[in-house]
């Protein structure tokens, strides 16, 4: 089955650039208006951040918005309302689904996947479901509703896990630039970090990679994208949100200082 | 049926491992090792004597007299709040430091609500010379001050989760994160039978000293092994589940596990996840939890800081919706009640998590006959400042 995602990596084999968003942050609102800005000023995927109340595996500015977004009103009924027309606005870019767990079970795990493919959603980044459950409970369901799992690899990931997580993909890796939550990537060690890298891309994995957590403008972009396809920013953007009248001209604005 | 975890860490629907990759490696090394290391002689010998000659163990089983008569059975007291450091946490924290070096780790962190977790583990990093740091809720920090100063006089670090509610669940977060952000030389101390898996069963096993040594210590007592009920709180569940262990597979033994209902059940300030919980997902276990229709994790309350966690471990999970454990709620006046009458008729000042398991005795329908134990989990030393703020309503209470 075609996927849009497989369809972008295709399409632009280098240095692409997947922008996650919170949902519902800064305003209610804001969700679709965002996603519109952020394609029409050079974004190639979008993920988009189902907010929780307890989101683990994030640092403090994804937190925040995550709570704002809690309190603007946001839950999972609302997002896929706002993005019933999302595919006449916005019909070949990636879009992503990223969130825990708990709020996607309480959902209904097959009214989620059905409410995300009548959406147009191409792929889900659910960080904590594990592989083994992703395999033996939901994996049907995926392929049935067409939505492709990104599963995250660390610097202490094993190589056979690596050629595990690999084979369960068809869309991309996405690498955790180092150890800590999202935003976090000032202390990393640049030259752990590489070997970390090309370590990875030795490996000659069948999915294309793109490497998150830390990246946050044009420099870490570029960066990145030498050592793999491409790179996401979600902290770093969502900061530059913070107190913007505006936000999906701030949201132009800051795509395009990464890109040019 | 059995109630222990599969090898995959479920108690029938409840357990598991729902982690991000960040914490895979950790937990898995855990997984692999906890179960050889706990059955290995070297460890059990150290572990052992530790537990003798620091921890003060066996505590003793006491019969409380004037409470049996009031309540018109036979009452006995595992008095836990003898441990070092007061209450039951510091048989865990002993276990898993041993662990920890084991497993070549160097820095230990926990997470703390009345701070007693923290304190043991502050403790046995002392003792074998740990870095230590401990993240506790904000507001835990400003109700349990004297344990924040007993933690920094053992050389720990402190750190305030200052998200969310700013109490234990947060402090846990906090305590994943950074575990998270230090993957290879930390070890992470949970306190509570909670967690991905191996922690419930680990947690469980290295409390269940206590069961152990209560059938012991009721053989030499009155020559019988079974009590007809044990009573212990729970907020994560770890008295609980070292006091039950060694009576799950005994359906004679009444299991009484007893929540704290806060304001009561029904004001929404309460942490009674058994009634207010649906199955979910919280610190990398499947389990009853507090949660909204939208799966957003609700602010649990209770007076007492280690009984307002949103979750329950899923061991308790598993004995409250398969009907082996019967849970009982109590609210913090009948708990402040319970503070009372524990020190005015056995001169025993209990901490207020303790007192929900005694404020559960008239419930249990015991008879004259009926031997009850009750875990006695912790000593009220830490709670003194809320016994202060409500010493007119209890110097009030006639005995």
């Amino acid at each position: 089955m075609e996927n849009r995602i497989a369809k972008a990596f295709a399409k632009k084999q280098r240095n692409l650039l997947n922008v996650y968003l919170t949902a519902g942050y800064p305003t209610l609102d804001a969700t679709v208006p965002l996603i519109e800005a952020l394609v029409s000023s050079g974004a190639d995927l979008i993920e988009i951040g189902m907010p929780f109340s307890d989101p683990l595996a994030d640092g403090p500015v994804i937190q925040a918005s995550s709570t704002a977004a809690l309190l603007n009103g946001m839950n999972l009924w609302v997002l896929f309302a706002q993005l019933k027309d999302i595919r006449q606005r916005v019909p070949e870019t990636p879009i992503l689904l990223m969130g825990y767990l708990n709020p996607v079970m309480q959902f209904g795990m097959e009214n989620f996947c059905r409410e995300a493919a009548a959406a147009g959603v191409d792929g889900l980044i659910l960080p904590d479901l594990p592989l083994v459950e992703y395999e033996e409970e939901y994996q049907d369901l995926f392929r049935r509703y067409n939505l492709r799992p990104v599963f995250l690899i660390t610097p202490q990931t094993s190589t056979e896990r690596i050629r595990r997580i690999d084979a369960l993909t068809e869309s991309f890796l996405y690498l955790v630039s180092g150890p800590g939550t999202t935003g976090g990537g000032t202390a990393q060690d640049p030259t752990k970090q590489e070997a970390y890298f090309e370590r990875i891309a030795a490996m000659n994995l069948r999915n294309p990679r793109l490497i998150g957590f830390g990246i946050g403008d044009k420099a870490s972009f570029e960066r990145a994208c030498r050592y793999a396809e491409g790179a996401i920013i979600g902290s770093a953007f969502i900061k530059a949100l913070e107190s913007k009248e505006d936000a999906p001209a701030a949201a132009r604005e800051f795509v395009e200082s990464v890109l040019n | 049926m059995t109630y222990q975890p599969n090898a995959r860490g479920y108690y029938g629907e409840f357990g598991g491992a729902y982690i991000p990759e960040m914490l895979y490696p950790n937990v898995e090394e855990l997984q692999a090792n906890y179960l050889q290391i706990l059955a290995d002689p070297d460890f059990q010998r150290e572990y052992q004597k530790l537990l003798r000659d620091y921890v003060g163990r066996p505590t003793p089983l006491f019969e409380a007299k004037r409470l049996s008569a009031k309540y018109g059975t036979r009452i006995f007291l595992k008095r836990e709040d003898l441990c070092h450091t007061g209450a039951h946490k510091v048989n865990n924290t002993v276990g898993q430091i041993l662990m920890a070096r084991r497993l070549g780790k160097t820095r230990i962190i926990a997470e703390t609500g009345a701070g007693q977790h923290g304190v043991a583990t502050a403790t046995v990093c002392a003792l074998m010379g740990m870095e230590c740091i401990v993240y506790m809720g904000k507001i835990d920090m400003e109700r349990q001050r004297p344990n924040v100063e007993r933690m920094r006089l053992l050389g720990a670090e402190v750190r305030a989760a200052v998200s969310g509610s700013q109490t234990l669940k947060d402090a846990t977060n906090e305590a994943i994160r950074d575990w998270i952000s230090n993957p290879v030389d930390t070890h992470y101390i949970i306190g509570s039978v909670v967690g991905p898996h191996p922690y419930p069963d680990l947690v469980a096993r290295l409390q269940s000293v206590i069961s152990e040594e209560m059938r012991k210590q009721l053989n030499e007592e009155l020559g019988r092994e079974l009590p007809d009920y044990v009573v212990a709180c729970v907020g994560g569940g770890s008295n609980a589940a070292g006091a039950f262990y060694h009576f799950l597979d005994e359906p004679s033994v009444k299991l009484i596990a007893v929540e704290a209902a806060g304001h009561g059940i029904n004001s929404g300030h309460s942490a009674a996840t058994s009634v207010l919980g649906k199955p979910g997902i919280i610190h990398g276990s499947r389990t009853l939890l507090m949660q909204d229709e939208h799966g957003q994790i609700t602010e649990p309350y209770s007076l007492s800081a280690g009984l307002d966690y949103p979750g329950i471990g899923p061991l308790h999970a598993f004995l409250g919706t398969s009907g082996r454990a019967r849970f009982i709620s109590i609210e913090d006046e009948q708990a402040l009640y319970s503070v009372a009458e524990l020190s005015r008729l056995e001169g025993i000042i209990p901490a207020l998590e303790t007192a929900h398991a005694l404020a559960a005795l008239p419930q249990l329908g015991a008879g004259p006959e009926d031997i009850v134990v009750v875990n006695l989990s912790g000593r009220g030393d830490k709670d003194l400042a809320t016994y202060l703020q409500f010493a007119d309503k209890l110097n009030s209470y006639e005995f």
